[in-house]
């Protein structure tokens, strides 16, 4: 598979911490990739630095050939969305509004709201199943509803690629999926699509590229069924393993052989001894 | 796999884009805009001697002449309305800024610097109208870098910054009255008379270039107004939605502390219009944010209003506006503080 967008030999870090030397990624175009790892091994950092918020110390972060940094702000906004973590909404600020912001990119002081941006906006909602909150003040959603709002806005703001750092953290098992299917949907329609995501079960089943990261470096990536086996969860996330075929889609499927009643839950666990 | 698609998502695509909300603006401007030429009116009907709206407005049209209501009343009830729209918008640049509603220039000690710089323009130069306004303009841009420059650390906190604005201004504050108590005995009043914050006494021949100035500075923010609501969103999505966020605060700070210091260098630092002027017109236009121009009605408002009140309550003693506008605003920086302890 062919990559527009690329990651050469990047180093990443916070003041004196270093987060990732070195590290090289290519973001196969037109795919769904997932990046997993365990917590504070670098994924968000690494979707930062896609995103220009973090400039590499060394190395280069390109699209078509061209450093990220160097692109004009909003050129590089009509071609890469971003999803945070932890966005914030503006005091008072209610949904469809806030979907608009994703407009940002095609507008200018003398072309502030056209017929597209209205278009876009009311699909983006659709799409990220809002379209009935439109008129709700942010603040008074509940946390999965806002997710999909901030989803709805990235979406608005119809980039080719799409960056997102785990956009379904707050959402409920049904939300979880119809996310997951309308990324593989964007997917479907030529879009690049990186999401970091947690439960690495929905990564196999719906990432055609999973990047598995550990301690600021890319441990393994591929095709989840080629890649994914008990060694690599061991490894990346110490967790002992067995992999199973998902019943419905056949990719791998990870059963941790962890029992709460194991030894191995037990043996950190101070035993309380009466006298 | 395209089984679980977007199934069950594609509901009525009711168009909610806020028409609401932006017919409230429409509302505000217009009570806004009858406001001010109400109280207009009646700041240029009071004084010493009451006049008539109808002498007023035969003045005004030029069928009549008066002195004392073209060359006394209508520069100072000009100079409030320009000046409280400048002030108003200032503070909701610097509330934007901080992303705090206590981030006003007056909290944080602009007005405090931009004073400091126009005393030093008097009491060590001449003191001409334009030494003044580039004395302010250099001692707000110190205060605002200094402010910067402390409350940077590892990334950009509005809390840490108006703490540390604070404490700044009751240090300039400090200074500005060492200078008063240094100074020769005419310099020392004049400057006391003016260090509340003062409307009595302008004339046309003060206002040309303040006018000017403010109405650049503000035609120049309103072509970055929707940038600085985009940057409402945090850094990083105003960042990946196309706002050069650098190139923007700058220009940010410039015109806060530029319509600051030009109403300072005229009138004296007139605190708490900034405060509380750009919070009231973002709650009657039940806005997103703190937008600017319910901030520069409200502003507006507030600071004619004020004025007129100065004017009143002992007349025929013309009282600082300040003097008035502390008052009030001082209540509400009280309110504002302990709701912001209690959350923090
Ligand atoms: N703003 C920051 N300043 C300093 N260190 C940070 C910052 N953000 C993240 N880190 C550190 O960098 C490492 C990687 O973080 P992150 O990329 O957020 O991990 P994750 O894989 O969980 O998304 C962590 O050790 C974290 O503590
Ligand atoms: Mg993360």
């Amino acid at each position: 598979m062919s990559a527009r967008l690329t990651a050469r030999e990047i180093t990443l870090r916070y003041g004196d911490r270093v987060v990732s030397t070195r590290l090289s990624l290519d973001v196969p175009d037109g795919a769904f990739t997932a990046i997993v790892g365990p917590n504070g091994c670098g994924k968000s950092t690494l979707l930062r630095a896609f995103a220009r918020l973090l400039r590499p110390d060394a190395g280069r972060v390109e699209l078509d050939g061209r450093e990220v940094g160097d692109y004009p702000a909003k050129a590089l906004a009509q071609r890469l969305g971003f999803l945070p973590q932890d966005p914030q909404a503006p005091e008072d600020i209610r949904v469809r509004q806030l979907v608009g912001r994703g407009r940002f990119p095609y507008q200018s002081f003398l072309a502030l709201w056209s017929a597209r941006d209205e278009r876009a906006v009311t699909d983006a909602m659709a799409a990220a199943g809002v379209a009935d909150l439109g008129d709700r003040p942010v603040r008074e959603l509940s946390g999965g509803q806002r997710q999909r709002v901030w989803m709805a806005m990235v979406l608005a703001q119809d980039t080719p690629y799409l960056l997102l750092d785990e956009p379904t953290s707050f959402l409920d098992i049904t939300h979880q999926y119809q996310l997951l299917g309308l990324l593989a949907t964007l997917r479907d329609q030529g879009r690049t699509v990186v999401a970091v995501l947690h439960d690495i079960n929905q990564a196999c089943r719906f990432a055609d590229h999973l990047v598995a990261m550990k301690d600021g470096r890319v441990a393994a990536e591929g095709d989840p069924t080629d890649i994914v086996d008990a060694a690599l969860i061991e490894d990346v996330f110490e967790l002992p393993s067995v992999i199973v075929p998902d019943p419905v889609t056949n990719t791998p499927m990870v059963v941790p052989t962890l029992r709460a009643d194991a030894s191995a839950l037990r043996a950190d666990v101070p035993t309380q001894r009466g006298d | 796999m395209s089984t679980l698609n977007v199934r069950g998502l594609t509901v009525r695509g009711r168009t909610v884009r806020g028409p609401r909300v932006q017919r409230r603006t429409v509302v505000l401007t217009a009570a806004m805009t009858a406001l001010m030429l109400g109280l207009g009116l009646l700041g240029l009907c009071y004084g010493a001697s009451w006049s008539t709206p109808g002498e007023v407005l035969a003045v005004l049209s030029g069928a009549e002449r008066s002195v004392v209501i073209s060359e006394w009343r209508l520069p100072r009830v000009l100079a409030g309305l320009v000046f409280g729209a400048a002030l108003g918008v200032a503070g909701a640049i610097f509330q934007n800024l901080t992303r705090n509603p206590m981030g006003s220039p007056d909290v944080i000690g602009l007005d405090a610097g931009a004073y400091t710089g126009a005393l030093v323009a008097i009491t060590a130069l001449s003191g001409t109208s334009a030494q003044l306004a580039v004395g302010s303009v250099i001692g707000g841009l110190v205060v605002a870098a200094v402010i910067y420059a402390l409350s940077f650390d590892q990334g950009f906190s509005g809390l840490r910054l108006v703490v540390i604005g604070i404490a700044l201004n009751a240090m300039m504050t400090a200074v500005n009255s060492w200078i008063v108590l240094r100074a020769d005995l005419e310099v020392a009043i004049a400057a006391v008379g003016w260090s509340a914050g003062s409307l009595n006494a302008v004339g046309w021949e003060d206002l040309n270039i303040p006018f000017t100035a403010i109405a650049l500075l503000l035609a120049l923010m309103a072509t970055q107004a929707h940038a600085m609501h985009q940057a409402a969103l945090g850094d990083a999505v105003a960042t990946t939605t196309g706002v050069g966020l650098g190139r923007l605060r700058l220009l940010m700070v410039l015109v806060g502390v530029g319509c600051t210091a030009t109403v300072t260098a005229v009138a004296g630092p007139i605190a708490f219009i900034a405060l509380a002027a750009p919070q009231i017109g973002r709650r009657l236009a039940g806005a997103a944010g703190v937008p600017l121009l319910p901030a520069a009605l409200t502003g507006a408002v507030l600071l004619l209003g004020a004025d007129l009140v100065a004017q009143m309550l002992l007349a025929p003693v013309a009282l600082p506006v300040g003097v008035v506008s502390t008052a009030i605003g001082g209540c509400y920086l009280i309110w504002l503080l302990t709701k912001e302890v209690r959350r923090a």
